[in-house]
């Protein structure tokens, strides 16, 4: 209804305007600023007042609602949105900690098993170690009482030779039987002189 | 050929210069309206420039907020460029409780802008005076009177919000007692300054801009008519045109900017007087 009424406003001088149009302007001839002319002061200020209140009530009640509506509107829907992708994002960080945290305890349980089947392998080796050991040490005291052995029966064979010989060699030189002391002092002082 | 046609109309595009740079301020009557014979009323060429930047801004907003949508078209959008652009303004001069000026300085951004803007449509040549271009705000009286609104808003607002605390506006807060003798008359001397100042700025930046377009105007026809070595120059001043008509967009989009920004400035000692 306004703006039939509006164009009707503007239709008006347009009509009257066409009826004027023989009439060219008078052209002011007293000169000067058409701007200073006081007369004119009236009409101006009347018709300025109304155009602007027309104009302020346009945007006031329906324009500027109307478009403030509508961004308010949009910014709503992109707050909406922002809160919407933060919960989303929320979501995914809940999602990957999760996945973190299963992670974490798969790598600690396999580092655990390992750990254990480690430590298994060790006292295994371990024990298999031991029993080697005292298998060799036993092979060794075994071996070393042999030699301790032969070594001890290599003495006495040599002591025998040596008590043989000095019987020999005696009874060669002075064709006398020596006494078995006799020949074991004279070697023990030989051994000891030796050693 | 070409010269034959030129010689043909030329008299005819000349005439509105004929009358003169100030010929296009001339205020014509169309519709003669006056009471008791002594006060004339009359709607005149300003009162139709002034309607047709009030159907102008209708058409623009009308197809602006048709069908709004989510994701604007052109129109819209630069409907939205406008609202933004003027509620920043506001929002940056005084903050969320500049939101009830908001509709009033968008009004008189809008009104002031569009007025400066289609004074720079060209006339159509042969046309009556009463259909000449017109620029509303190159005059004097109608800035004056945007003006007023504008800082009798100020005072009203500030009177009917704060009472006589809106006086403080004259005595700045931290000065010492014995400077006020000489800080009150200096502030009541610039308060009154004000709509002067904001009238002045916009109607003389008007005037003068479309004074010097009609004078180059004048030279190029004047140089045309002269013939020879003359006419060939009249490309100069044509020039000279194009670069200042330029400019002049420049300048009426800043003299409205300027009349709304000083309008939120000083709405803002309405909100709270002691700065």
């Amino acid at each position: 209804m306004m703006r039939r009424h509006l164009a009707g406003v503007l239709a008006a001088p347009l009509l009257v305007g066409t009826a004027l149009a023989a009439a060219p302007a008078e052209g002011e001839a007293e000169g000067g600023l058409p701007q200073l002319n006081t007369e004119t002061y009236a009409s101006q200020v009347f018709w300025l007042l109304i155009a602007f209140l027309v104009l302020y009530l346009l945007m006031s009640r329906i324009f500027l609602p109307r478009l403030g509506g509508m961004i308010e509107e949009r910014r709503q829907r992109v707050a909406d949105d922002f809160d919407k992708a933060a919960e989303f994002k929320r979501q995914a960080e809940e999602a990957e900690a999760e996945y973190k945290r299963a992670l974490s305890d798969a790598k600690a349980r396999a580092s655990k098993i390992a750990q254990e089947t480690r430590d298994e392998i060790d006292a295994e080796i371990r024990a298999m170690q031991a029993d080697t050991d005292q298998k060799l040490e036993a092979e060794i005291a075994a071996a070393e009482a042999r030699i301790e052995e032969t070594s001890a029966q290599a003495a006495s064979a040599v002591r025998e030779a040596a008590r043989e010989t000095t019987r020999a060699v005696v009874m060669a030189l002075i064709d006398e039987q020596p006494s078995d002391d006799a020949v074991d002092a004279a070697l023990k002082s030989a051994e000891g002189a030796r050693s | 050929m070409n010269l034959g046609l030129v010689e043909r109309f030329l008299p005819d595009m000349l005439r509105p210069f004929a009358a003169g740079p100030m010929e296009q301020f001339e205020i014509v009557p169309i519709f003669p309206l006056s009471f008791n014979g002594a006060i004339d009323l009359s709607f005149t060429n300003a009162s139709l420039w002034m309607a047709i930047v009030v159907g102008t801004s209708l058409l623009f907003f009308t197809l602006a907020t048709r069908r709004l949508q989510l994701i604007p078209g052109g129109t819209q959008s630069m409907g939205e460029v406008a609202y933004e652009f003027i509620a920043g303004m506001v929002r940056d001069t005084m903050g969320d409780e500049g939101r009830q000026f908001f509709p009033f300085v968008f009004t008189l951004f809008t009104f002031i802008f569009l007025c400066n803007l289609l004074g720079l449509l060209p006339s159509i040549p042969g046309s009556p005076a009463s259909f000449h271009t017109f620029t509303v705000t190159s005059h004097i009286i109608v800035t004056f009177v945007l003006a007023i609104l504008s800082v009798g808003l100020v005072v009203v607002y500030g009177l009917i919000k704060h009472g006589f605390g809106f006086l403080k506006l004259f005595a700045p807060s931290g000065v010492p007692l014995w400077l006020m003798p000489l800080i009150v008359p200096i502030e009541i001397i610039s308060f009154l300054s004000r709509p002067v100042s904001l009238a002045v700025r916009l109607f003389a930046n008007m005037l003068a801009g479309h004074v010097v377009l009609k004078v180059f105007a004048g030279f190029v026809g004047t140089l045309l008519t002269a013939g020879g070595v003359l006419s060939v120059i009249s490309i100069v001043p044509l020039f000279g045109i194009v670069l200042v008509f330029l400019l002049e967009f420049l300048v009426a989009f800043l003299q409205a900017f300027v009349f709304a920004i000083l309008t939120c400035i000083y709405l803002q000692d309405a909100l709270h007087p002691s700065h």
